[in-house]
């Protein structure tokens, strides 16, 4: 039973997030970087596959040298292998990283290829079905439970007020949903076994992929905004809870008009 | 000749809200470029609907319930005998699971959760949110078509009168690989943060889970969904579904009341575009006064149960 997992790096969810100089990227001085938290749960699952199952768990990353970290911190959970495409996938777009995914995918032996539902980065929700297209594989997304066993993968896809059962003949991409599972931490017998794994280092050439294949992009950034700063809120004093609310039913009537 | 096509769904006979309002934007977005709105549903009843909200014409496949290649199939169809330049979908799940995979089929892009949308020098632009709210970046989307996916709530539904839309029968392949089993609904049928248009959420003033009841029977008396905080969710209070915010859903709800919610960073990013918001929260320096347009310093444990029983009385009359 072998697994792909795609990781994504994200800012630390504490940042404070900056615009920088251009007006269309973030200001990364002093950003501490992490796992997506949503790949934490895709990771989780495709180790406890291999513990039931064996196989291999090999962790994907596409990205500057920072990415080698978050690979690092996979295989001290219970990754197997590591490929690290070295790039800029900052200027790519998810079609264009999509792309790349793909084409290393298709050069390392997996039965399900797992993402997070989202990266809390860009927050696209768009890479895990992209490369289940470019691949022609079945997807089930934002999922909330897996078994996988003989050539077939059975998962809930959460849904509005209802969760689907969906049946699909493995290859299959799955995207992850929090509640998938309670992602372990890395044990120090784990960061130690980690550091014995050479992560495979590749650029796009490997691949047969040049940078324009990537950054041709179709989605491009226009510019980056900070939410506005909010003005002419007002407080008041909730000592009394029968004036108070009065005061925010009358709020609610007559400026949101939702009653 | 180019159109604007905009993916419907249909639930208890009627066009689901989300699809409303993409025809809603997708309307204006076809009336400034010149061009038609059409409309894509695998259900004939969706015809009257896609017709009072400006579509000419409704693309119907037999396709069935919900499945992500069939659909894909089915849309592909469409966008080619539409000569769609844009496409919409309403961000639901099936939206958001059809996106993606129609652009990569396509080698189309696409703009996920906007709240923003203009046809612009001859291209599709807009607005979403990133670091889950944290900043909203403008992207403008080049090729055709330019597909995008839209936030449940950013874009009015408004109607335009038009007569139903001409059917117009489309065939498309019908194998998959992946089989829906069972559906199991949620025993709750409570109404979901991603849909509604009041929210009143829970954050860790409430002290311990039980006391989301507080919370429930004041979105139950206003109509709205019940929201929480990420602190609660990760005590085991309440369902992640109820999330608000990072590694949640961002929302942008008409209202939000926000009872014993601090306001981290991560929870503010997901709800700051609410067009009306309440904090209730007994520390006056809280976070989440900064965003409130009322604040009330106060202790939630009287405020609460007051406001829920003077909507009721707001609601009698």
């Amino acid at each position: 039973m072998n697994s792909v997992v795609c990781i994504a790096q994200v800012p630390d969810t504490e940042t404070r997030i900056k615009i920088g100089g251009d007006g269309r990227h973030i200001d990364e001085t002093g950003i501490k970087y992490i796992v997506s938290p949503f790949d934490e749960y895709a990771l989780e699952e495709a180790i406890r596959l291999k513990e039931k199952q064996g196989g291999d768990v090999t962790v994907l990353g596409f990205g500057p040298d920072r990415v080698q970290q978050a690979l690092r911190e996979s295989l001290a959970r219970g990754a197997t292998k590591a490929v690290h495409v070295n790039g800029d996938s900052g200027e790519a777009d998810s079609l264009g990283i999509a792309k790349v995914l793909a084409a290393v995918i298709r050069t390392v032996p997996h039965d399900l290829v797992f993402f997070g539902k989202q990266g809390v980065g860009t927050d696209n929700s768009l890479v895990g079905p992209m490369v289940a297209e470019l691949l022609g594989y079945p997807q089930i997304n934002v999922v909330t439970h897996l078994e996988a066993a003989e050539g077939k993968v059975t998962a809930y896809r959460e849904i509005e007020g209802a969760e689907e059962v969906i049946e699909a003949a493995m290859p299959a991409i799955i995207t992850a949903q929090k509640g998938l599972n309670e992602p372990r931490y890395a044990s120090l017998k784990g960061i130690m076994a980690a550091k014995k794994i050479v992560i495979e280092t590749k650029s796009l050439a490997d691949f047969g992929l040049a940078d324009s294949d990537v950054l041709n992009q179709r989605v491009t950034v226009v510019s980056l905004e900070l939410p506005p700063e909010k003005t002419g809120g007002r407080k008041i004093d909730g000592a009394d809870p029968a004036a108070a609310a009065k005061e925010i039913v009358r709020y609610i009537k007559e400026e949101a008009k939702a009653l | 000749m180019p159109a604007v096509l905009v993916f419907c769904e249909v639930q208890d006979n009627k066009l689901k809200k989300a699809s409303r309002e993409a025809l809603s934007i997708g309307r204006k977005l076809a009336e400034g470029a010149g061009v038609d709105l059409v409309a894509f549903a695998t259900d004939r009843a969706a015809a009257g609907d896609a017709g009072r909200y400006g579509a000419k014409r409704l693309y119907v496949a037999g396709t069935g319930s919900y499945n992500t290649e069939t659909y894909t199939a089915a849309m592909q169809a469409a966008i080619e005998r539409a000569s769609a330049s844009v496409v919409l979908l309403g961000g639901t799940s099936n939206g958001r699971d059809l996106a993606p995979r129609l652009a990569a089929r396509l080698n189309a892009g696409v703009a996920s959760d906007v709240d923003r949308l203009e046809w612009t020098g001859g291209k599709l632009r807009a607005r979403r949110p990133v670091y889950s709210g944290k900043a909203f970046a403008t992207v403008e989307i080049i090729g055709t078509p330019a597909i995008a996916t839209t936030r449940i709530n950013a874009f009015p539904a408004e109607e335009s009168g038009g007569a139903a839309a001409e059917i117009v029968e489309i065939e498309a392949p019908l194998d998959s690989k992946t089989k829906v089993v069972e559906t199991k609904v949620a025993e709750s049928g409570e109404l979901s943060i991603a849909e509604a248009d009041i929210i009143v959420s829970g954050g860790r003033g409430l002290k311990e889970g039980a006391n989301f009841s507080l919370i429930r029977d004041l979105a139950h008396a206003i109509g709205g969904a019940v929201g929480a905080s990420r602190a609660t969710v990760d005590a085991g209070w309440i369902d992640h579904q109820h999330q608000v915010g990072q590694t949640g859903r961002v929302v942008s709800p008409n209202l939000y009341i926000a009872a014993g919610v601090s306001g981290a960073i991560q929870h503010l990013a997901g709800m700051s575009t609410s067009k009306h918001i309440v904090a209730i929260n007994k520390d006056p320096e809280a976070p989440i006064f900064r965003i409130a347009d009322l604040g009330v310093v106060g202790d939630l444990f009287t405020i609460v149960p007051a406001l829920t029983e003077e909507v009721k009385k707001a609601k009698a009359h």
